[in-house]
């Protein structure tokens, strides 16, 4: 049975702007998605910023209403009946905000059973619970206003689960945090997965969504443009070969010759602070390292190297690159 | 909810939002030290009259300005508060109606003024040498907490319309010295122009006031006492129905969490 239906919602807004004379531009944040999730998945929302992956979230959780379409959560329909929906679900969104710093996470936690209608008798053992889990044991009578950001993320996640909701909403929740924290978030996530949590993610990292969810839509422009299996996204790109060099200065010439190369399917440039890494995504057996070699005659090339593709390069295939 | 869930979860978020408040040791000192310039300059001004009554009316109008203050400035900013700490979409998104959670924070922050009530009160009587003695010193209590209740609301009211209407917090602070006028305050209402006095009977805290000047001169209350009520129960259900209305106007443009 589906826990969640979204059925060809849509979502604008309408923002003004102009000193003087206000004009009212109208933006399609979303348009006409559809999708399922069964209980007990870990469904992946992908996609670049402004893609609509929060909006979605933001509908579902009964932040927003959508201008067009329905969706329901838990059999509960997410313009109508939110107090329902938001009884039974918890929303966990990454970042600094969301907590009251002067207070300790203790006193956050009971803040929120509270607003969450925890009962009375029954909070005490549940925070005891929740902080066990995000294993912040111990640490719950400091300050927020202390924490580490990883810290901080899993005492969201320990939010979110105070009322023991069958179905978890995780907006970005390693945004931020150092890989060690990422790892043991990523732990965590899949501990509630195994307990038999119903998970929608979004996430911007590749390796996350590919370690933890059993099934991804990826969104550009407000759109789904592909949804599947982590396994059946990157079948879509492993015929080909990804070429990966590293180089300084590149020119915009040579990308454009790149792209004129017979066999390349997509090129992508990624800045780092002193370098750029070139991605070019190639047909099968198009063999063609040499010949990008060649392109980027005259730039410094730190390495260069042919590999199989990963989700990141269905990914990046999918939303467009350079 | 049962209603004794509610009561609780009034209470619990009344009282961890009033500690919140007094983590900040500047906050808190000012809470008690800026009312003390506004009651000095007050009872200054009616000392000159040499009128004893005058001045013990200028303290308890000076007591109850400094909540007013505190309430108004505060009240307004309390969604933005919310908005800032990226906690306002949380206690949207959470079951508990909002109505309660953001009454629960402006009772707070209407707390606070207490300590200002208390340092004007008690600077009027050592350095002052106003001595307060009303007539029915328990009504004249009660009168005072029912005016103070009534900023709150009105607070309430004020911090609910911000769901929507981010400039409202603008608009608190443009309310606070008006509402000294025509509320009585520091003067009293009849000796404003005629046409601004139907303005004064609709706030609730003109008849608040006028119980409290009625118990210190042992005067029967009760009648302003009801319209105190009757008032204060209107606006606190106008503010129930705007939080409820904001909400749902919130969820159709999207303004719950842009900062």
């Amino acid at each position: 049975m589906s826990v969640i239906e979204v059925s060809r919602v849509s979502r604008h807004y309408h923002v003004r702007s102009g000193l003087r004379w206000w004009r009212r531009q109208e933006i399609q944040a979303v348009r006409d998605v559809s999708f399922h999730i069964d209980a007990g998945e870990t469904f992946g929302l992908l996609g670049p910023n402004g893609a609509g992956k929060t909006t979605i979230i933001k509908m579902l959780t009964t932040l927003l209403l959508p201008t067009a379409g329905s969706a329901r959560v838990l059999g509960f329909d997410v313009a109508s009946q939110p107090g329902e929906i938001r009884r039974r679900v918890g929303y966990v969104f990454g970042g600094d905000r969301g907590l009251y710093d002067r207070l300790s996470a203790l006193d956050n936690l009971r803040y929120f059973a509270e607003l969450y209608g925890v009962p009375a008798r029954a909070q005490r053992q549940r925070i005891a619970y929740v902080l066990d889990l995000v294993r912040l044991a111990g640490r719950e009578r400091e300050r927020v206003e202390g924490y580490s950001r990883g810290m901080r993320q899993r005492l969201h996640i320990a939010r979110g689960l105070l009322h023991d909701p069958p179905v978890l909403f995780l907006d970005e929740p390693s945004i931020g945090i150092d890989p060690v924290g990422a790892r043991e978030l990523r732990a965590t996530v899949s501990a509630l997965a195994d307990a038999g949590k119903t998970i929608v993610l979004t996430t911007h990292y590749m390796y996350e969504a590919d370690e933890l969810c059993d099934r991804i839509a990826i969104l550009r422009d407000g759109s789904i443009v592909a949804e599947g299996s982590p396994a059946d996204l990157k079948s879509r790109v492993s015929e080909g070969e990804v070429v990966e060099a590293v180089v300084h200065s590149l020119p915009a010439d040579a990308i454009a010759r790149i792209q004129e190369l017979a066999g390349v399917r997509s090129v992508t440039v990624r800045d780092l602070d002193r370098a750029q890494v070139l991605l070019v995504q190639t047909k099968p057996a198009a063999q063609l390292a040499a010949e990008i070699a060649g392109c980027l005659r005259g730039t410094a090339i730190q390495s260069l190297s042919v590999r199989a593709p990963t989700l990141e390069d269905a990914y990046v295939e999918l939303v467009g690159g350079t | 909810m049962s209603a004794g869930r509610l009561l609780r979860l009034v209470a619990v978020s009344w009282y961890l939002h009033l500690k919140m408040l007094h983590r900040s040791m500047f906050d808190s000192v000012m809470q008690v030290v800026w009312p003390l310039f506004f009651a000095t300059t007050a009872l200054l001004v009616y000392r000159a009259t040499g009128d004893r009554d005058a001045l013990s009316y200028a303290a308890t109008g000076a007591a109850v300005v400094t909540v007013w203050s505190a309430v108004s400035s505060n009240a307004s900013g309390i969604l933005q508060r919310e908005r800032a700490f990226g906690t306002l979409e949380l206690l949207v998104a959470a079951p508990a109606p909002f109505s309660l959670s953001i009454m629960s924070i402006v009772l707070a922050v209407t707390t606070t003024g207490g300590y200002a009530v208390a340092a004007t009160l008690l600077w009027s009587r050592f350095v002052f040498g106003v001595h307060l003695a009303p007539a029915w010193p328990l009504p004249f209590a009660l009168a005072l907490v029912a005016t103070v209740f009534s900023f709150g609301v009105l607070g309430f009211l004020l911090a609910v319309a911000a769901v929507r209407y981010r400039a409202v917090f603008a608009l608190g602070g443009a309310l606070e010295l008006p509402l000294w006028l025509a509320c009585g305050f520091l003067v009293p209402v009849a000796l404003l122009p005629s046409w601004l006095r139907p303005l004064s009977w609709l706030l609730p805290p003109t008849w608040g006031m006028q119980a409290v000047r009625a118990a210190a001169a042992g005067q029967s209350l009760w009648a302003d006492l009801g319209l105190w009520a009757g008032s204060t129960a209107a606006y606190a259900a106008a503010a129930v129905w705007v939080a409820a209305t904001v909400l749902r106007s919130a969820r159709r443009h999207a303004t719950l969490s842009l900062t």
